[in-house]
């Protein structure tokens, strides 16, 4: 299942006549197109002088190629009160996601090991439990988050927004390492205890080298989610506010001209870092997702 | 004498360690989901305002106020748009993309990163995008003006009745293709010799497809389904960047009136009222279906 999912690697029993190949080579391209649109348009209006947008044609290639704007995104252009650009609100991302990604990973690797391997009395509950928490609006912990938060005395710190994405970061990674271990035979675990392995031993020696390809999930999806985060960051951030929270301050912002070339080089830098996990990893995340996804 | 009693100090350590490597995860999660839960939901029965107060109850006087507030009235008319149309477009069209790239497709595997690649984008960068593309005076409609096109109008974005469409779009461009990639796994699980038979016994493609194929892909659509709905009531950093909740409250969500009667108005009881109605929303979606889910796995 996990492998067929890229590529054609089986034939389609359906035969299409000519005509209808056509159409459906027509459909798929202009999908394509719409989806590339948004792309296209931040790229390219992201290299032009204001002036060629607010007088021209959104549409059209650049007349005079400009790097001004993403200069300005990233370090002068002003951000709420003062003009720092992107950079500073991107490096906390950057010290944010990191932590918080490989915490949540660790600790999701581990319960999943447990939760599969070592199962005891209620666990389905205790998953269960854990299962549900990743689907919950969360503004119904935004205020008592805010604080807890606060007496901890990590509100508005970098610290405090790792501590709510790995909290409510762990669901997902337990649920990615609990599919992926319920598959790996439980007999060679039963062995390996006989030998007189502890639990980290067999989770160190016989889990974890076979578990690259959920590791690789779990960050994906983590970094992601994390780095794409908005509500959290804006409500947590005070004056670490992650880059979203910055971009989207940037571009709403009502005093003076509206910069839009400036608004989309912001948009693209914020973007670059998932972009670039996407198109290095993705095919095997998208793999992995739908291993645990459609066997349901 | 020492070493048995070390031994078996050892085993019961050993019995013992998973449940303390699990505890602290499940302690957070009893302690940051369900005991927030609680106290958000003990809240919504307070006139709590600025902070939270857990001495002044009021009963049900906060829920009764929610619904007669115009901007919940409005947050949940669009909330239904939103999400009906978020969810039937999303499906069909992933639905159709996955059909029709399963047919042997050249450059199958260029045309499905370019599917994809919207998932990997914030929805503020989403947002942005579109926010300036559908404005009138710049983005598309200028776009046609320049073309010649002069009597073109869209102007949705400005609109009190159709700027709610305009998140619609922005938010399908974003996970179709995922909800493609959903159904082109199930598509390929799929045995092709129930296929072949069905042909040998003279069904066309259409029949194929409506009497066999979609039957076939149920869980595929049930998981799209989940996550759609999942995915539309939590919507709020989208509709943030790309119209702020306006014109005016046009499109308001139940996302965003919780975080403004919470944080800026100052009505953290009728913020949480919202919250927790929300929260039942989804339990009422989710929890059958991880029930389910969990039952089948044991």
């Amino acid at each position: 299942m996990a492998s067929s999912v890229s590529g054609a690697t089986q034939d389609s029993a359906v035969s299409t006549g000519n005509v209808t190949r056509v159409f459906i080579y027509l459909v798929l391209i202009l999908f394509a197109l719409f989806y590339l649109l948004p792309l296209y348009v931040m790229a390219v209006n992201s290299v032009k002088p204001l002036a060629e947008i607010t007088g021209g044609n959104m549409m059209a290639l650049p007349r005079d190629w400009t790097l001004e704007p993403w200069g300005a995104a990233w370090s002068t252009a002003q951000i709420g009160v003062s003009p720092t650009g992107l950079k500073p609100y991107f490096l906390n991302s950057i010290l944010m996601v990191v932590p918080a990604v490989a915490i949540s990973t660790v600790v999701g690797a581990l319960n999943g090991y447990i939760l599969t391997k070592w199962r005891f009395r209620g666990d389905t509950w205790v998953f269960g439990l854990m299962l549900f928490s990743c689907f919950i609006p969360f503004q119904i912990v935004l205020i008592p988050m805010a604080r807890v938060l606060g007496l901890l005395g990590l509100a508005g710190s970098v610290p405090g927004l790792i501590l709510v994405h790995v909290v409510y970061g762990i669901g997902f990674t337990t649920l990615y390492f609990r599919n992926y271990y319920a598959a790996f035979p439980t007999e060679l675990i039963r062995a390996a205890q006989i030998d007189g392995a502890g639990f980290f031993r067999i989770f160190w020696r016989i889990l974890l080298p076979v578990s690259g390809p959920i590791a690789v999930v779990s960050v994906i999806w983590q970094f992601t989610n994390i780095w794409n985060d908005f509500l959290f960051g804006v409500s947590f951030g005070g004056t670490s506010q992650p880059v979203t929270a910055a971009l989207n301050n940037l571009v709403q912002s009502s005093t003076g001209v509206k910069e839009y070339n400036v608004h989309f080089a912001g948009a693209i830098l914020a973007a670059l870092p998932t972009l670039f996990v996407y198109i290095v990893a993705g095919r095997y995340f998208v793999r992995g997702l739908m291993a645990g996804s459609v066997k349901g | 004498m020492a070493e048995p009693a070390q031994a078996d100090f050892r085993t019961r350590l050993q019995d013992w360690l998973p449940k303390i490597v699990l505890a602290p995860s499940f302690a957070v999660t009893l302690l940051f989901v369900y005991g927030f839960i609680l106290f958000t939901i003990v809240l919504s029965f307070t006139g709590s305002k600025m902070l939270p107060k857990f001495d002044a109850w009021v009963g049900l006087a906060n829920y009764q106020r929610l619904f007669s507030l115009p901007e919940w009235k409005i947050a949940l008319v669009n909330i239904a748009i939103f999400a009906s149309l978020y969810i039937v477009i999303c499906t069909l069209i992933g639905l159709m993309l996955a059909i029709f790239l399963d047919q042997k497709i050249r450059g199958e595997g260029a045309l499905r990163p370019i599917y994809l690649y919207p998932m990997a984008l914030s929805f503020i960068v989403t947002g942005t995008a579109w926010k300036w593309f559908l404005d009138p005076g710049i983005g598309l409609q200028n776009v046609m003006h320049q073309w010649g096109w002069e009597s073109f109008q869209f102007t949705w974005i400005k609109s009190n009745t159709m700027a709610i469409y305009t998140i619609v779009i922005a938010a399908v461009w974003q996970t179709s293709g995922f909800v493609m990639a959903m159904f082109l796994a199930g598509l390929r699980g799929i045995d092709n010799e129930i296929l072949k038979a069905a042909q040998i016994d003279g069904a066309s493609n259409w029949q194929l497809y409506r009497r066999i194929v979609i039957p076939l892909l149920r869980p595929a659509f049930l998981s799209a389904f989940v996550i759609l709905s999942h995915l539309a009531i939590k919507s709020y950093d989208l509709v943030i960047a790309l119209t702020n909740g306006g014109p005016g409250r046009a499109t308001a969500m139940p996302a965003t009136f919780m975080y403004s009667y919470t944080f800026t108005r100052n009505e953290m009881g009728v913020g949480a009222s919202s919250a927790v109605i929300m929260l039942m929303t989804i339990a009422a979606i989710m929890v059958p279906y991880l029930y389910a889910e969990l039952k089948e796995k044991k």
